[in-house]
Order: C-alpha cells, then sequence, then structure tokens
C-alpha cells in the first residue's frame, strides 16, 4: 500500500509543531502506523524524505523502540503485563491462558489479522493488576476470563470498552491519536477509578485532609 | 499520620481533569501570582520550600532550576519527564489522567522562572487515554489565553508541546530523552555537559518529573511555611504514594513524606487477608527490597536510604508470602535486559547474563557456584556502566540474596513454580479484595 498524499500533510503538520524538524520523527512513525499497521519501508521512505535524512537513519530509530512493529500488528494489539508487579498476581496466567487459546506467542498475530499478542512491561497502572492492554488502552483488574471474554468479543467485533478509557478502537486508529491528531475521546471513561481513588475516599472516611486545601 | 489529599483532592468530582474543574478549585491562579512575583523570585521559593524531584533521584528542584545560566542569548526548554515505566511506578499517570491542568500551570510557572518559551511534554506512548487528557489540557489552557504569546499581558510567551514516545523505559533517563525527542535513538549522552547548559538541541534546559511540577502552583499559591508543614526538613512536602502488590485496597494515598510503610499499609486495608508481607520495595523496581522488620522506616529519602533502600518514585509495592524471589528478581532482571539500550558493555553484557543465569534459578537448576557469579556480574555492572539503569539492573539480586539466600539455594534443585504455587498468588486465587 502506497501511503496517501494526506499522509505527507499530515506529517508536515507535525514538523511545524517542533523547533526543529527532526523531533518530528516519533510521531511521524506513529502516524505512518496509524496508516499501514507497522512501519513500512513507505513509511520509513516518507519520514527520510520529509526530514532530509537517509532510510538508514530513520530505520535506525524506527527498530530502536518497541511500540514500531516491524510487520502488521494485529487490529488489535494486546498486551498482557508480564512485569513482577502484574505477572505474579496473576499476569503470567493470563499470558497462557490467552496465548493458549489464541495458538499465538510473543509477537505474532491471528491467521485472520484480528489480535496481536505482546508480553508487555509495566504500564504504571500496578494498583490496577493484572493489567492487559487493547491497542494500548487500559484492561485493568484482569482475571484470565475476562480476558479470554475480552479478546473474543474484539475478534466478534462486538464492543470493548477500556476499564479508564473509551471504547477499544483498532490499532491504526489510536496511533492517529498518539501522532497528535485529536479523536474527540478525551471526556470517554472516568476520570478516576476505585483505585485512583482509594486515599481520597479513605481520607474522606477517617476525617481527614490537608490543611489550606479546599475541600 | 493522616493522609493529606492535595494534588488528588478533587478528583471525585467527575471534571477533575477539565480546566472548569481545575479552576472551581483554585486553579490558574497561582501563575498570576508567579507573574507578579518575577522569575528569580520564583527560583528562590522554590529552592525555600526544599521540594525534592519525585521523578526518583529527590535532587532539589529549585537548585536544579538555578543552574540554568540566565542573561544567556540562547532559547530554554523545560522538558517534562512524563515517561513513568520504572516497574511499580505509577502515579504521574493517574495524576496526568485526573488532573493534568496542575502540571500545566506548573509548566507555566517552571518556564516563566527558567525563561523557557518553550516546553515539551514527553509522554510514554503506551496511555492513549493520557494522551488525549493532556492534549486537551493543553487546548484548554491555550484557549484561555494561559499559553501562547504574551501571556495576559504579560509579555511572556510559552508553547507547549505534547510528544509522545514508543516504547523504551530508558528514554525515561533525562539524556535519553532528551535524544529521543531530538528524534533519535533514546541513549543516554556523556555527562558533562549537563542539559542546563547543553540539552535539548544543545541549549539550556531543564527536565523534571511530572509530580514535581505539578506541586509548584501548590507551592506558590500556599507559601514555603505551608509546604514545610508537611514532611521532614530533609524530605518536606506530600506525595503521590501508589501502593500496589497484595494488599486489600490498593491504591493512591496521597499523604506527607514521614508517613511509615506500616501506617500507608494500613490505609490500604492492610496485606490481604490470611496473609503476612514477605518483602517489600519503597519506590520501584531499582531500589533494593526491604523486609517487614522495616516497616515502620519513615517514608523520607533520609529514613529509606539509612535502611539501605531508596525511597525512589515513592509508590510501594508490597509482596506476601506466597511470592517466589526467585520469580520476581528474574522477571525485573529480564526487564533490565530487554530495556538496556546497549550503548555500554557493562549493562549490555552483564543484564544479559544476570537474567540468563537467573532463569536457571527460576527453572530450578542453578548451582551455589552460580550466586558467586551472579554476585560477581553485579559488581561487574554497578558503577561501572554509563548511566543509572546499570545500576538499577545490579540492584534486585544482591537485596534479594541477602535476605532470602535460602530460597536461591533451594532453587538449585526445584523449580520456583514448585516451591511457590504460582495460583496462590495471584489475585484471583480464592476471595482476596
Ligand atoms: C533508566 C531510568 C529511567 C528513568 N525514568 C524516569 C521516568 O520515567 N520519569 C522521571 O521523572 N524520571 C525518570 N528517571 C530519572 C530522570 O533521569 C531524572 O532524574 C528526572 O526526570 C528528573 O526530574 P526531577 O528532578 O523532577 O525528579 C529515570 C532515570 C533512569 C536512569
Ligand atoms: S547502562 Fe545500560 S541503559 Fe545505560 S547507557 Fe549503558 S547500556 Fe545503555
Ligand atoms: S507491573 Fe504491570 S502495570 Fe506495573
Amino acid at each position: 500500500m502506497s501511503l496517501s498524499e494526506s499522509t505527507r500533510v499530515q506529517a508536515r503538520e507535525i514538523i511545524s509543531r517542533y523547533p526543529q524538524a527532526r523531533s518530528a520523527l516519533l510521531p511521524m512513525l506513529h502516524l505512518v502506523q496509524a496508516e499501514e499497521g507497522y512501519v513500512s519501508a513507505d513509511g520509513i521512505a516518507l519520514c527520510a524524505e520529509e526530514l532530509s535524512l537517509t532510510t538508514a537513519e530513520v530505520a535506525a530509530v524506527a527498530t530502536f523502540y518497541t511500540m514500531y512493529h516491524r510487520k502488521p500488528a494485529g487490529e488489535y494489539h494486546v498486551g498482557v503485563c508480564i512485569n513482577p508487579g502484574c505477572g505474579i498476581l496473576g499476569g503470567d496466567a493470563i499470558w497462557e491462558k490467552l496465548s493458549s487459546r489464541l495458538g499465538i506467542g510473543h509477537d505474532e498475530v491471528t491467521p485472520d489479522g484480528k489480535i496481536s499478542l505482546e508480553r508487555i512491561e509495566c504500564q504504571a497502572a500496578c494498583t490496577h493488576a493484572p493489567v492487559m492492554t487493547a491497542n494500548w488502552e487500559f484492561l485493568d483488574n484482569m482475571t484470565p476470563e475476562s480476558a479470554i471474554d475480552v479478546v473474543e468479543k474484539l475478534v466478534s467485533g462486538k464492543e470493548v470498552m477500556s476499564t479508564r478509557g473509551p471504547r477499544i478502537r483498532t490499532f491504526k486508529e489510536n496511533e492517529l491519536t498518539l501522532a497528535g491528531f485529536d479523536d474527540g475521546l478525551v471526556d470517554e471513561g472516568v476520570q478516576a477509578d476505585e483505585q485512583m481513588l482509594a486515599g481520597l475516599k479513605r481520607a474522606k472516611e477517617l476525617g481527614q485532609s490537608a490543611p489550606g486545601v479546599k475541600k | 499520620m493522616t493522609l493529606t489529599p492535595v494534588l488528588s483532592a478533587h478528583w471525585d468530582e467527575a471534571d477533575s481533569y477539565k480546566i472548569a474543574g481545575y479552576m472551581r478549585n483554585g486553579g490558574y491562579t497561582a501563575f498570576k501570582k508567579a507573574f507578579a512575583t518575577g522569575p528569580d523570585e520564583i527560583i528562590s521559593l522554590v529552592k525555600d520550600s526544599g521540594l525534592r524531584g519525585r521523578g526518583g533521584a529527590g535532587f532539589p528542584t529549585g537548585l536544579k532550576w538555578s543552574f540554568v545560566p540566565q542573561g544567556d542569548d540562547k532559547p530554554h526548554y523545560l522538558v517534562i519527564n512524563a515517561d513513568e515505566s520504572e516497574p511499580g511506578a505509577c502515579k504521574d499517570i493517574p495524576l496526568m489522567m485526573a488532573n493534568p491542568h496542575a502540571l500545566i500551570e506548573g509548566v507555566i510557572i517552571a518556564a516563566y522562572a527558567m525563561r523557557a518559551n518553550h516546553a515539551f511534554i514527553y509522554l510514554r506512548g503506551e496511555v492513549p487515554h493520557v494522551f488525549r487528557r493532556v492534549n486537551s489540557a493543553i487546548r484548554e489552557a491555550y484557549a484561555a489565553g494561559y499559553l501562547g504569546k504574551n501571556i495576559m499581558g504579560s509579555g511572556f510567551d510559552l508553547e507547549v508541546v505534547l510528544h509522545a514516545g514508543a516504547g523504551a523505559y530508558i528514554c525515561g533517563e533525562e539524556t535519553a530523552l532528551l535524544d529521543s525527542l531530538e528524534g533519535r535513538r533514546g541513549q543516554p549522552r556523556l555527562k558533562p555537559p549537563f542539559p542546563a547548559v547543553a540539552g535539548l538541541y544543545a541549549s539550556p534546559s531543564c527536565v523534571n518529573n511530572v509530580e514535581t511540577i505539578a506541586n509548584i502552583p501548590y507551592i506558590v499559591n500556599n507559601g514555603v511555611d505551608w509546604f514545610k508543614s508537611f514532611g521532614t526538613e530533609k524530605s518536606p512536602g506530600f506525595k503521590l504514594f501508589a501502593v500496589s502488590g497484595h494488599v486489600n485496597r490498593p491504591g493512591i494515598y496521597e499523604a506527607p513524606l514521614g508517613i511509615t510503610m506500616r501506617e500507608l499499609l494500613e490505609h490500604a486495608g492492610g496485606v490481604r487477608d490470611g496473609h503476612k508481607v514477605k518483602f517489600w520495595l519503597p519506590g520501584g523496581s531499582s531500589v533494593p527490597m526491604l523486609t517487614p522488620d522495616l516497616l515502620d522506616t519513615p517514608l523520607t529519602y533520609e529514613d529509606i536510604a539509612a535502611a539501605g533502600s531508596m525511597l525512589g518514585t515513592g509508590t510501594p509495592m508490597i509482596f506476601d508470602e506466597t511470592t517466589s524471589v526467585v520469580r520476581a528478581v528474574t522477571g525485573w532482571l529480564a526487564f533490565y535486559k530487554h530495556e538496556s539500550c546497549g550503548k555500554c558493555t557493562p549493562c549490555r553484557e552483564g543484564t544479559w547474563w544476570l537474567s540468563d543465569v537467573l532463569h536457571r534459578f527460576e527453572d530450578g537448576h542453578g548451582t551455589e557456584a552460580d550466586l558467586d557469579k551472579l554476585i560477581d556480574i553485579c559488581s561487574q555492572i554497578a558503577g561501572r556502566s554509563f548511566c543509572a539503569l546499570g545500576d538499577a539492573a545490579a540492584t534486585p539480586f544482591p537485596a534479594a540474596l541477602k535476605y532470602f539466600r535460602d530460597e536461591f539455594v533451594q532453587a538449585t534443585n526445584a523449580p520456583a513454580n514448585e516451591s511457590f504455587d504460582p495460583v496462590a498468588a495471584t489475585v484471583f486465587a480464592g476471595a482476596t479484595r
């Protein structure tokens, strides 16, 4: 698939955000994934042209970062946190179950292209362990059963809500968000959930507060 | 010690992340005060407050700002480290989800103080919903006239750009972050020159953590004495403690520095019912683990250091007796191996070997000689690596061996998952929460 002229226009918009053009490279690679589902040769060429870099320089950057895929990601890229904070609390078991149910391993995609799986590291959500992600939206407090349920819904096109965020959209749609193009979804999901509010709730129950802070 | 929600005081209001919610609770008044006070005076105020960086190292914030040379003709840059990827750290991401405007107002004040007309927020890529919340806060602040050209007629211009990373823990290291923000592989730079002299685009720059900067509006509004009424002399202020692991009510608990781990654990509902604490980490996997006899240690930079660990990110993880320490340490080393940027040999090779040999223990066929080998490798990495990731990688094993040598010896002939039933350690093993 070749990239459209509108992608080039978007790339230039990204470049215009920065005092120096090359700073745009990471978001531009997200943009490439938004179009192609991975960092394609065409995408590397586009970044190189727009930034006056060689394709080798762009590829060297793209291969450094784990979020950039060298082959197409699934429509839903599913992560299971196996860092000890989650792995021990159930992430390991979730991984086993999902991987065997889908018949794919780390960095693999189901034959229909729907789901790709990744063993992911800490998502800054350890208070919500075990944590999963779908196209990087939070799926908190998971169990092997809820993990299977989520993935089956994604495969069959049913709606899945992030536990702290919007309905799960496609991999490409979320990559466009990360490239900095507004998707209008900021108000989706809670402002804060149970774990985020645990301390505030406890403070209120105990009648505790910080002096000088408006109640 | 009581809980003292400040940054988190209004997270239970549905619009806490919007400008209306923030302003209803006094938001966007501090930066006007700051503009009326003057930049040097703000740097002095932050110095006097004693605020220390919340990114892990605890460096005095006002002092760091004062390193940015003034009166030079170069552009200055403020860079916010929103990469939060340290295993166990989970406080900046919630803060930006629920209260991004505290960060934005802090950015305005900090940039004004160090005369930076450009600020970047480097957010790890794996959190699209936080990207939305922060980007929308930036847009709202522009629309209100709090960002952009000649803010509120002050003559001060500030552009703020949100930038998504792409999955690399090392980009939390401040010089690697700067390289990444310049569109390169995220590998640390040789220091000196320090970022204050030659940072982003070789210009004077300051890199600060999200929580550090979110403190600023509250300090400006309430003053140094108020801030110092929390915490200790060496560790003033309050902290978003994120308590995770085998506890009944994991979550964010905001309290003064100096609250003890035992008090915090009690607020979090205690260790899960029927279990007891086996080991805990005060702030991320990069700090040495501690044992239950140290639960009464106040959570300050100085007290945790005296107890043999570090406050780090101030996000305690608690593990109970169902946990295999061999499994935990092997998992953390697999992480450091994966995240080593490869620039220097001790860390690139050393993390590989540590991970490899630890997997032998996890599988039940390490040897006692391997234990010495692991210690030897750690001493080859620590202090000999190019950046602090190497030191971090050399941290978990020696601490674990100190407290749980028996368990590693046991793992010379029994796999970790036989000595410790993995199911028992999960949150879905029977009624836990
Ligand atoms: C491997 C590594 C990862 C780091 N990750 C982060 C991070 O995600 N967020 C952060 O604020 N600081 C991180 N730091 C610390 C930063 O280098 C830097 O000290 C910090 O951003 C300074 O901000 P502060 O003074 O406000 O704490 C990391 C350091 C290392 C060595
Ligand atoms: S210590 Fe590790 S992460 Fe740091 S520069 Fe060396 S190889 Fe890279
Ligand atoms: S360990 Fe999984 S989110 Fe932190």
